[in-house]
């Protein structure tokens, strides 16, 4: 598989100001810092983690909605934070992004027809005047939407059908890569299983490849192919989907895991449970050297000065732990 | 039998018509135990709550047949004083978002101090101890400055656990939690679930808990009340109730979710929606989505079967179900 997109110490600081008058910068969130992986054609990587890890803030960068602080990404070999105007527009068409609210990320004044047909406007040579209303309906067919409701509002349909209305024009541009940002977590668990087979159809039908941003780590496997799980703007562990959720070898990767319930009470009591303490730090000021110090039970005194790089120590993936080892924590 | 719940009816009356909300819902919770209600949105878990606690909004929501007692008492035609007294020390609930349910003008210390000053007379110096036991007990750090804090000072973690010490500030009997982790991290999750657990166990508490997850519901629940469309659709134990679910919706659901320790294929789905509550199909209310509905599925409402004890299951076929 060829790399499609390629990001390299991506880094994402939003600046904390006090005063009215006179506005001064006294700190700043390190929502994303220093965040690298790459992304091959028709591949899913997912990405993992709690709130306040950095993982919204890397989609919307990802989508150029917020300029990076510093690193670079190159889409199909060509650098993306760069491009400007037509070419900026054209690479626009390429990537798009489904969002989590189904309720307030689409315009409740537009119809269905619009809100698909929109992307058609800004990129009038996709698809001619005349036959755009047919690619609407044929839009709405692809998502299991039915192509007759294309007059309808966006209150006229449940939360499932509205996230089938945001994939949909997501689609319009037949974009490569699909960013989705937790595009299931507030849907009831039968809908959420119909929009992640969806997903999953497109991707085979349309050699989609997604960034697949979620806080649900079941979620995440079923839809993956690799894994990058996320704390306070860093990865800390990166691999395929058997290798995160099989062979696990940073710490935190292991409590997240272990902290996820498992349906079949039968295994009560019997489970490797690990219990953090306390809550994530904040990121405006996080803990020196490794920031899962805080938090964790293998911490010594080098965590706190000497920073762990993300590398291969044990296995075959690497993980940013002084003392990566494996453990086996889903049942 | 500490808290009965017997053949709830809830309506809300709407400018487009009656929605059924609740039809016909009964459970139990015993001291000690934990009871999960599980259901999809809609399905009328926390209506049910409301209506124990009488907080319902009413208009639109009428209680219009059924009866929740208390230790046997009719709370329903209670007297308003009444069921102040009970809400404070019988029964007490959590809720989902922490941050609403806690007013932003108050401290957390005197959100905790105020009931018990109120109910059991206290002093300020003795409620404000009282306030940092409480902290304490729920763990949270520093109890002793964080006592003066505002909601918005706490973490979402935090807040939840201040609510949790709102909640037992009076050694409440029955503890109802609505969804009380689903605006948390997974983390925090395992913790606020480890202290309902332990506090349960230590003060031989009932827990009625409210949730949508099949995970918490596995690792927690003694019991487990699976409601849709404002009915309860399967009543079990937890160990039954996964080993070999006795309703077509509950199956349906467990297959439906995705799972950690596998990668899976194609998830199976429930095809449609849940039904508008306007609006219930008649008969039973799962069969337009049912894979083995049938005629009488229609045209009869299914009666509750008895599978073995303690369990039932409101299905035509719940025997066959059952035996896979």
């Amino acid at each position: 598989m060829a790399e499609l997109l390629e990001v390299r110490d991506l880094v994402k600081h939003f600046p904390v100001t006090r005063g009215v008058l006179f506005r001064r910068t006294v700190g700043q969130v390190r929502a994303v810092d220093g965040v690298s992986f790459s992304l091959a054609a028709g591949e899913t990587l997912g990405v993992v983690g709690e709130s306040g890890c950095g993982k919204s803030t890397l989609a919307q960068v990802l989508m150029r909605l917020e300029p990076p602080t510093s690193g670079t990404a190159s889409f199909e070999g060509r650098p993306m934070f760069s491009l400007r105007g037509a070419a900026l527009r054209r690479w626009r068409r390429d990537m798009q992004i489904v969002l989590q609210d189904p309720y307030t990320s689409l315009n409740p004044r537009m119809t269905v027809g619009d809100i698909v047909g929109e992307p058609f406007e800004i990129h009038p040579e996709v698809a001619p005047r005349a036959s755009r209303s047919g690619r609407v309906r044929e839009l709405l067919d692809v998502v299991g939407l039915n192509p007759e409701h294309i007059n309808r509002y966006p209150h006229q349909f449940s939360g499932g059908q509205r996230q089938r209305i945001g994939i949909a024009r997501a689609l319009a541009l037949r974009p490569k890569v699909i960013v989705c940002d937790e595009p299931v977590s507030a849907l009831d668990v039968s809908i959420q299983a119909q929009v992640m087979n969806l997903l999953a159809e497109l991707q085979g039908e349309f050699g989609l490849s997604y960034v697949f941003i979620a806080h649900d780590l079941s979620v995440v496997r079923h839809l993956s192919d690799r894994v990058a799980v996320m704390y306070l703007g860093k990865i800390v562990e990166i691999g395929t989907e058997e290798e995160i959720y099989e062979r696990p070898t940073h710490p935190y990767t292991q409590a997240l895991l272990s902290a996820v319930p498992v349906a079949d009470p039968t295994l009560r009591g019997h489970r490797d449970v690990i219990r953090l303490t306390g809550d994530v730090p904040s990121p405006v000021d996080p803990p020196s050297g490794c920031r899962f110090r805080t938090r964790c039970w293998k911490a010594r005194d080098v965590c706190a000065t000497e920073e762990p790089a993300l590398i291969t120590r044990v296995g075959a993936h690497p993980s940013a732990c002084h003392f990566a080892e494996e453990r086996h924590v889903v049942p | 039998m500490l808290l009965e719940v017997d053949d709830l009816h809830v309506e809300f009356r709407t400018r487009d018509g009656v929605a059924r909300v609740l039809n016909g819902v009964s459970y139990h919770v015993s001291a000690g135990e934990t009871v999960a209600v599980l259901g999809e949105s809609g399905s009328g878990k926390s209506v049910t709550a409301q209506a124990i606690m009488g907080i319902l909004d009413t208009p639109p929501a009428f209680v219009t047949r059924g009866s929740v007692r208390f230790h046997g008492e009719e709370l329903l035609s209670a007297s308003p004083e009444r069921r102040r007294a009970v809400r404070a020390d019988g029964v007490a609930m959590i809720f989902q978002d922490a941050l609403s349910a806690l007013n932003p003008v108050f401290t957390v210390g005197f959100q905790i101090e105020e009931q018990l000053r109120v109910r059991r007379g206290m002093s300020r110096a003795d409620a404000r101890a009282r306030a940092i036991e409480l902290l304490d007990l729920v763990r949270i750090p520093a109890a002793r400055q964080r006592v003066r804090e505002y909601p918005h000072q706490f973490s979402g973690g935090m807040r939840q656990r201040a609510m949790i010490a709102m909640a037992l500030a009076l050694d409440p009997e029955v503890l109802i939690a609505d969804e009380p982790t689903t605006a948390l991290d997974v983390t925090v999750q395992a913790q606020i679930m480890d202290l309902l657990a332990e506090v349960r166990r230590e003060r031989r508490m009932g827990l009625v808990l409210i949730t949508h997850d099949l995970g918490v519901v596995a690792e927690v629940a003694d019991r487990i009340v699976v409601m849709y469309a404002g009915r309860i659709v399967e009543q079990a134990d937890a160990v039954s109730l996964f080993g070999s679910p006795g309703h077509p919706y509950t199956a349906a659901l467990m297959r439906s979710r995705p799972r950690l320790d596998a990668k899976g294929t194609a998830l199976e789905t429930i095809r449609g929606l849940p039904p508008s509550l306007l609006r219930i199909p008649p008969g039973c209310p799962f069969h337009p989505r049912c894979p083995r509905a049938e005629a009488v599925c229609v045209s009869h409402v299914p009666p509750d079967v008895r599978l073995g004890f303690g369990r039932t299951s409101a299905c035509h076929f719940a025997e066959e179900v059952v035996g896979g």
